[in-house]
């Protein structure tokens, strides 16, 4: 029997419906039910930009106000992806322009924006509110300037670690006296100083300012005056945390820390000098995050500022905690739910590193609410990784890194497959993973099992034989983005598994054994993959049997991509040499 | 190797699974250890051979002493560990600014410094390590850390480098497994005679300096046949003559 809504009341059902997942299933019931939810689809997320063109999307969803898109693939944030790559923002603000000028918000990830984009972003959205920019590169002050200047409705603009040109700092004077909607403000990734007294005219007149992160240039004086001027912040990014030590100083800067009653979040933290930590500890009982990890404070220091922090759920920190600290963490922090703990030295060599497997232990005990780890060590055991599996079965995602490769179990010297077996097995919940360490065949054989729900899986230095990979894609039933690293992961089982790869996002594989030839077949055979070998040496001087540098494979309903560097070779560009040698059957 | 059994595959076919096979079986000719073929001059898959396994300390240099073909350090690999660009530089200002500091205060301090020493921070490669620096002995593959911070005098330095390179104790053995006779590293009586790299990138015969002195200007230690450590700073000119009877 069919059931057949009237479209008015479909749509007030759907208008309930925010999450893009159940959206997608909801337009696969039926053609009816696929034009309404389209029509009432406001926040659209595209997480490969090449997966679609911008002018099908723009066309599908008329009433967009929100546009998410993804570049680069993840291992462009550690340098894997060679510049020039691709990942434009220009494509897509042109379509927006011209099919979407109701669009207020855009937040990228991983893409090129060039100051001649802002600056069309600026001009063509008449109540654009909304600019997230994280790990982007190829603008400059100016283009940020652009929009400061001419979004009379700007709600929020936030540069996450992005690489942009820094003509200065004077893009903030470029806020219009009369603009006071500003909600949120990171500039924490720019290295020039702007004018203080711009700073604090802007957050004056922005009553409704929530979020602040301030760059490194900040200095201490300035943050007090700023806080004075906005005790309501919710979020705060400090700049520098160190000046020269003056009592007064510390007095007013402990003061305006203690009147911001409503700071629940707390970042920055450059360069601190542990005497002025103290000044924090009004705020310590109401935050629930607290990201350290750019501040080189030591254990004692640490444990003061940690065991105020009662109500705390996220924590970024470096290495310098120490299994002590998380110790101590686990027994004060009872609602954390994330843990970061990032390295101090980024020396492969140091032998000092000050946490080991047993502070994770530590808080996968302590903390019952934990369910997001990434964690650098050198080495670790199975017995850890086992015991932190039966603590959490709750995790969600877990990110090992045991920065020396193919480190085994440095008590028993076997290689990590017993506690990631545990981790696959014991998390049923399990989204996203990272494995490190020595690990064997049979590691990947349990992870295919039994990591059911794992999404995202990040392999680097691990594995004997093609037999790892083929346990990865004909097994892990959810997996959607795989990258890997340095493994002798060969052609066997990416062609068996050919398939598998149109039901995922992305593959990427870089310094394995992947050959020419096999990328070349899966090209012609998968046309709705767009296999991309990407290489500094060009395809016409190598044999079939070459391994190529890297492979980026993702499927795609847009085709091939015409915007490739030379260094990157498809099969439609070079069709002469894409017919494969290699004898088919 | 490709377990063909395991697979169901005969030796040399490679299925696709939409009924196609390549001839040739290419993963099986590029696989197994053969790294260095394969890549040509283009790069290496480095694999366990170039990490010497946990419980030996890694050391750039035992590898070119080994003087195998280029193999990389591993502090060399491209985006390893994987931290972001950002948390990288940030890192590497904070100890560039962390050792200005220490230098700067080390200077002042050493007028009134009669305590123990406070942590020693030390430059290799423009990264800084606290304490702990690298010591190659001639003839021997795999270098060893030690920490100066746990020492207090020449002698002491000494005894751990002896006891790390040559003593053989119940349940290890001393790296050379050859000598058992106690070094005199210090004296210069004996095969091997101890020296160390400054921050002007000289090599110097240890001993010479006042030991705090030594320490805040020592990059990396190497135990030298004596018979090679000519032209260095030299502290007893007589013994050393004689064993100096060819160029390094």
């Amino acid at each position: 029997m069919a059931l057949r809504l009237p479209s008015k009341v479909l749509k007030h059902i759907l208008s309930f419906i925010d999450s893009n997942e159940d959206r997608n299933s909801v337009s696969l019931v039926c053609k009816s039910w696929f034009e309404t939810e389209r029509k009432t689809r406001k926040r659209v997320f595209v997480g490969n930009c090449y997966a679609v063109t911008p002018a099908a999307v723009a066309r599908r969803f008329p009433e967009m106000r929100s546009l998410t898109l993804k570049g680069k693939p993840h291992f462009a944030d550690y340098n894997l992806v060679p510049d020039g790559w691709g990942g434009y923002a220009c494509p897509w603000i042109e379509a927006m322009a011209a099919k979407s000028p109701s669009l207020e918000e855009i937040r990228l990830k991983r893409m090129v924006v060039t100051d001649e984009c802002l600056e069309r972003i600026a001009a063509s959205f008449k109540d654009f509110k909304v600019l997230v920019l994280t790990s982007c590169e190829g603008f400059s002050t100016d283009g940020i300037a652009a929009i400061a200047s001419t979004c009379r409705n700007l709600r929020v603009l936030e540069l996450r670690e992005c690489i942009v040109e820094d003509l200065g700092g004077d893009w903030l004077s470029y806020f219009p006296e009369t603009s006071t909607s500003l909600v949120s403000l990171d500039f924490s990734c720019l290295d020039s100083e702007v004018k203080i007294s711009d700073l604090e005219r802007l957050v004056s007149r922005s009553p409704n300012l929530k979020s602040l992160k301030l760059n490194p240039a900040v200095t201490l004086d300035g943050l007090v005056s700023i806080l004075r001027r906005a005790p309501q912040l919710t979020e705060l990014g400090t700049g520098s945390f160190a000046a020269e030590l003056k009592p007064e100083a510390f007095t007013k800067l402990s003061k305006a820390f203690s009147n911001c009653k409503q700071l629940q979040s707390l970042s920055g933290l450059w360069d601190v000098l542990p005497e002025y930590l103290p000044a924090l500890y009004s705020v310590c009982p109401g935050l629930t995050s607290l990201n350290l990890s750019y501040a080189t404070v030591r254990m004692p220091d640490l444990v003061e500022l940690l065991r105020r922090c009662s109500k705390l759920q996220k924590l970024w920190v470096m290495d310098l905690i120490e299994d002590k600290g998380l110790e101590a963490v686990a027994s004060y922090c009872k609602e954390l739910r994330e843990l970061r703990v990032f390295p101090s030295e980024p020396d492969l060599d140091a032998t000092n590193i000050p946490v080991t497997e047993q502070g994770l232990v530590y808080v996968s005990k302590g903390c019952r609410k934990l369910e997001s780890v990434l964690y650098f060590c050198v080495q670790f055991t199975n017995a850890a990784l086992i015991t932190i599996a039966r603590k959490r079965p709750n995790l969600k995602c877990f990110r090992l890194c045991v920065i020396e490769p193919f480190a085994p179990d440095y008590k028993t010297n076997e290689p990590l497959d017993k506690g990631f077996k545990a981790i696959a097995e014991g998390c049923k919940d399990l989204r996203r993973l990272s494995v490190s360490g020595l690990l064997s065949d049979k590691a990947f054989k349990y992870i295919g099992k039994h990591a059911k729900k794992v999404r995202m899986l990040s392999i680097a230095f691990a594995g004997d034989s093609d037999l790892m990979l083929h346990h990865l894609l004909s097994g892990c039933q959810s997996l959607k983005k795989l990258e890997i690293r340095d493994c002798p992961f060969g052609d066997t089982a990416l062609l068996e598994n050919a398939a598998k790869l149109e039901t995922m996002r992305s593959l990427w594989m870089s310094s394995c054994f992947v050959s020419f030839g096999a990328c070349k077949l899966l090209s012609q055979k998968m046309p709705r993959l767009n296999v991309e070998v990407i290489d500094e040496h060009p395809p016409k001087t190598r044999p079939e049997s070459s391994p190529v540098e890297r492979i980026y494979i993702y499927r795609t309903v847009a085709g091939p991509r015409m915007d490739t560097p030379e260094f990157v070779w498809t099969l439609h560009k070079n069709p002469e040499i894409g017919v494969s040698k290699l004898a088919i059957k | 190797m490709i377990t063909e059994l395991e697979m169901g595959k005969g030796e040399s076919e490679l299925e696709l699974g939409l009924g196609l096979s390549l001839g040739g079986g290419t993963a099986a000719k590029i696989g197994g250890k053969s790294g260095g073929g394969a890549w040509g001059e283009r790069g290496r898959l480095l694999t366990a051979k170039d990490f010497p396994s946990v419980g030996s300390k890694r050391a750039a240099d035992s590898a070119s002493h080994a003087g195998s073909s280029p193999p990389r350090s591993s502090s060399q690999v491209v985006g390893w560990p994987p931290i972001g660009s950002h948390r990288m530089n940030s890192l590497v200002n904070n100890q560039a600014t962390k050792s200005a500091r220490e230098e700067e205060e080390a200077d002042k301090k050493k007028v009134n410094d009669d305590h123990q020493p406070k942590d020693v921070t030390k430059k290799v490669n423009g990264k800084v390590q606290l304490g702990f620096i690298k010591v190659n002995m001639d003839g021997v593959a795999i270098g060893r850390k030690v920490d100066l911070n746990a020492h207090s005098s020449y002698e002491n330095l000494a005894q751990t480098l002896e006891d790390m390179f040559f003593r053989t104790n119940p349940g290890t053995i001393g790296l050379t497994g050859q000598f058992t006779k106690p070094l005199r590293l210090l004296d210069g009586s004996s095969e091997f005679v101890l020296t160390y790299e400054d921050k002007e990138g000289d090599w110097m015969l240890v001993g010479d300096v006042p030991w705090r002195m030594f320490i805040t200007s020592v990059k990396r230690l190497r135990v030298m046949k004596t018979s090679e450590a000519n032209g260095l700073a030299a502290r007893h000119q007589e013994p050393k003559e004689r064993q100096r009877n060819q160029p390094a």
